[in-house]
């Protein structure tokens, strides 16, 4: 077993697990989008980050890939870590800012607004399809095309191939299609329709449908 | 060929080699790397053995071509030797006079001597050039000396002497002590020591024994090209490093990982990896070692991130080239999981100087924590241009006035950026900045490889940092979100900033952007990217501040806030700007004064480049 600190609590945890899974072993909450308990993890969308304080200074990993290791001292809510951690959820939100997985998210996390340009991709890459595709459906028929901007999820020459089962695991496991937002019109980046207490056009009656209300009901941000 | 099969022979064949070299022998030398070639080195070469032949001087006078020598500026140039009398600029054209007055007369021709254009003097002498004279040519000084399709030239300069010694006089500890008493640091930007890594790979655990020794020459920095001349000009130098690094380590296969886009390299390579092998001084048994070892050569189709280096691997593994976390290091679990020592190009060229000459003389160059010799590839605007190969710890000042020249038609030097597109622009104030791996990032920038380019006045710093930031927006891998989102919303607010669309807010926001992205990313291409533009704000605020409050470029280069305007005293009505505005945005009668349509304009600045009064200013 290797100890660890987590927050301040010292725990123990069997080599090989990252500290994502010591973590949430302990009930502590880290948000994840890439990572999936069933599938390799990736390491891709950086919201899980907690900073690794070593040698007087302090780093930020993704806690999905990082093994835990003996003596590790780790921070999962620090002013860091939630600093960083906004800013990558409103550059998520300004590129797929039609995902009520990530609308979600950003309310969780007290953003009011988006300060980038929105682009809507329709997509994240966190890669859980791709890797769902491969690992557990063992077929592998799509992969990323391009790279920076232009990468994309897509059939090798965009033909679906032999491999494709139709079997909509792709789908289903997707964070951006599985639960589009339907707001439509989007007040600065969020679209605050579950959110907000405030009217929008979209819902004529509130239903609470956001987890992240709580039991003290919607507040304006 | 023969194959050589033990240090005696090596020995008696170099032996052959020299005694058929004469040094006071004349010698006609001209490079033809890619630089030279770009101005016709190649018309050149092929004048001078035309020449030789129709003269009947073939066999009288050497003539031999060479890779890159590191004056750009001056090629295609061509020494005579021994006297090192050199020409420049010279075309096909001047070859015949060259050969008949130069050679055979033994006069020098003035009109193709280099002048310095800080004196106004002609230069005779190779050596008197000031940009030669102030450098420390450890590496590189053997380009001048070796034609890359000849082994036979390298054995004769000392070649292979390094390999004969770690093989049979050294244990593979004892070398990677010696390295470790150098004190070498990476050349490819990082700075890590390389006996570390050495050792970690070789002492890594490896269940067949494989292990694997890696060239980085995925060189693919805007402006930067060391890595390419060396691979061009020298590449003994560099299979010979590898050859003592995987002995060092227990290594049997390497591999270089080069740029497609540089075929010279790859062809002078390959030709050089053949005859290395006809000696038998790589494959099986080398020099009756015992001691198996060979390079593959594996070409990159151009991606930025296979320069990292588990993107490199991931690439040779015939995969996507994406970085992966690095908390298992690829000295452990690297190419096919294997043990992996990766150096760059110029690391294993130092190895074989280390061995022959010592850790003790090597460590006796540099600085307290970075040792050697680095060389620069000095662009931009500056006078001399081309690779320069200095101390470790010597000035920015140096560098830039007493070897480049200083800046060109007169300008005021306001920054130089160094390490490539991810390293920082360093500012006049800190000109006399020593120039070694820890200062450099204490300053906001890095090492990198080595690109080192210059910027005058006319330079504006938020477009340069704009550029930049798109090169890496398009190199991004596009894995990690940090990187590939927000460098790719960094690059809209610097275009607004440049267009006139700043706002107040975005300063804050850039700087806030950019932490992120340094601290968040997952490999050092996003972990560097964003130092550009927070080197940019920290040291040249007052720009960016411009831009935004008063819609002003200082530097006059972003469009979308410049206009150009004639000057009524200036104007002698002459006619040519309006000759050469492509968009007949000027009007005016002769000898009366012009006029641009602000309309028509496309700001391209032709009339400005074309006015020999000076009238056409900015504004």
């Amino acid at each position: 077993m290797i100890e660890l600190t987590i927050d301040g609590i010292n725990t123990r945890a069997p080599e090989g697990t990252t500290v994502l899974e010591a973590a949430r072993e302990m009930g502590i909450v880290i948000p994840t989008l890439c990572y999936h308990e069933g599938l390799s993890p990736y390491g891709a969308c950086r919201v899980c980050i907690v900073e690794v304080v070593k040698d007087g200074g302090s780093s930020l990993e993704a806690s999905c890939i990082l093994p835990v290791e003996e003596g590790q001292v780790i921070l999962t809510n620090s002013e860091k870590v939630s600093k960083t951690r906004r800013v990558i959820m409103e550059l998520l939100v300004s590129s797929c800012p039609n995902s009520k997985t990530l609308q979600d998210m950003a309310a969780n996390m007290g953003i009011n607004k988006v300060r980038f340009k929105i682009k809507d991709r329709g997509c994240i890459l966190c890669g859980l399809c791709v890797r769902y595709c491969k690992e557990q459906m063992q077929s592998g028929g799509i992969g990323f095309v391009g790279r920076g901007t232009s990468r994309k999820v897509a059939t090798a020459f965009d033909i679906t191939p032999e491999e494709c089962r139709n079997c909509g695991g792709c789908e289903w496991i997707c964070p951006v299609c599985e639960r589009a937002c339907t707001a439509g019109s989007l007040v600065d980046g969020l679209c605050g329709g579950c959110q907000n207490l405030a009217p929008v056009e979209t819902c004529p009656v509130c239903v609470g449908c956001s987890e992240s209300v709580g039991p003290h009901g919607h507040r304006v941000y | 060929m023969k194959r050589l099969r033990s240090v005696a022979e090596l020995e008696k064949l170099r032996a052959r080699v020299a005694r058929q070299r004469d040094p006071n022998r004349i010698c006609i030398v001209t490079s033809v790397g890619t630089c030279g070639l770009a101005r016709d080195a190649d018309g050149v070469a092929q004048a001078i053995s035309r020449t030789l032949s129709d003269l009947g001087l073939a066999d009288t006078v050497d003539f031999r071509t060479t890779g890159c020598q590191g004056f750009c500026e001056i090629e295609p140039v061509v020494v005579i030797y021994p006297q090192r009398i050199v020409y420049q600029h010279v075309t096909p054209v001047d070859v015949p006079k060259i050969i008949s007055e130069s050679v055979v007369g033994g006069k020098v021709i003035k009109k193709l001597l280099y002048v310095d254009p800080s004196t106004g003097e002609k230069v005779t002498r190779e050596q008197d050039i000031p940009f030669y004279s102030k450098q420390n040519r450890l590496v590189l000084d053997s380009n001048r000396l070796v034609d890359p399709h000849s082994i036979d030239d390298y054995l004769a300069i000392g070649g292979y002497s390094a390999v004969s010694k770690a093989l049979f006089d050294m244990e593979p500890m004892e070398i990677i002590d010696e390295i470790r008493q150098a004190g070498l640091r990476g050349r490819g930007g990082g700075g890590f020591p390389t006996a570390r890594k050495w050792e970690a790979c070789r002492s890594a655990p490896s269940l067949d024994g494989v292990r694997y020794v890696i060239c980085n020459a995925d060189e693919g920095d805007p402006g930067a090209y060391m890595d390419r001349s060396l691979l061009e000009g020298n590449p003994h130098s560099v299979i010979e490093g590898m050859t003592i690094g995987a002995y060092a380590i227990g290594s049997h296969d390497g591999y270089v990982y080069v740029r497609h886009e540089y075929p010279l390299a790859v062809a002078n390579l390959g030709i050089a990896l053949e005859q290395a092998r006809e000696y038998s001084l790589l494959g099986e048994n080398i020099l009756g070692s015992g001691f198996d070892f060979d390079i593959k050569i594996s070409r990159g189709g151009g991606a930025f991130i296979c320069g990292e280096s588990t993107a490199l691997m991931a690439s040779l593994e015939g995969k996507i080239g994406e970085p992966r976390p690095k908390h298992v290091h690829t000295v452990t679990s690297g190419l096919n999981g294997k043990p992996s020592n990766l150096n760059n190009v110029e690391t294993w060229a130092n190895v074989p100087l280390i061995i022959n000459n010592g850790a003790d003389w090597y460590s006796g160059i540099g600085t307290e924590a970075s040792k050697g010799t680095k060389i620069f590839s000095l662009v931009g605007k500056i006078n001399n241009t081309g690779l320069v190969e200095v101390p470790m710890g010597i000035t920015l000042r140096e560098i830039i006035y007493d070897i480049g020249g200083g800046i060109p038609d007169g300008k005021r030097f306001k920054a130089v950026q160094t390490g490539g597109p991810s390293g920082g622009c360093i500012p006049e104030s800190l000109i006399d900045l020593p120039v070694d791996f820890d200062r450099l990032t204490e300053a906001g920038s890095m090492m990198g490889s080595g690109g080192m380019i210059v910027m005058d006045e006319d330079t504006c710093m938020v477009d340069i940092a704009r550029y930049f930031v798109k090169f890496l927006t398009e190199e991004s891998c596009g894995k990690c979100v940090p990187c590939r989102e927000g460098l790719d919303r960094m690059l809209d607010i610097l275009v607004d900033i440049t267009e006139g669309r700043g706002r107040e807010e975005d300063i804050e926001l850039l700087e806030e952007l950019g932490v992120v992205i340094r601290e968040a990313s997952l490999c050092a291409l996003g972990g560097t990217a964003p130092n550009p533009v927070l080197s940019t704000i920290r040291y040249f605020r007052d720009e960016y501040e411009a831009h935004i409050r008063d819609g002003r470029c200082p530097a006059g280069v972003c469009k979308a806030l410049i206009t150009f305007t004639i000057d009524e005293d200036k104007c002698t009505g002459c006619r040519v700007c309006a000759r050469e505005c492509p968009q007949a945005a000027i009007s005016g009668e002769k000898k009366l004064l012009h006029t641009i349509d602000q309309d028509k304009c496309i700001k391209c600045g032709l009339c400005r480049d074309s006015c020999k009064f000076d009238a056409v200013t900015i504004s």
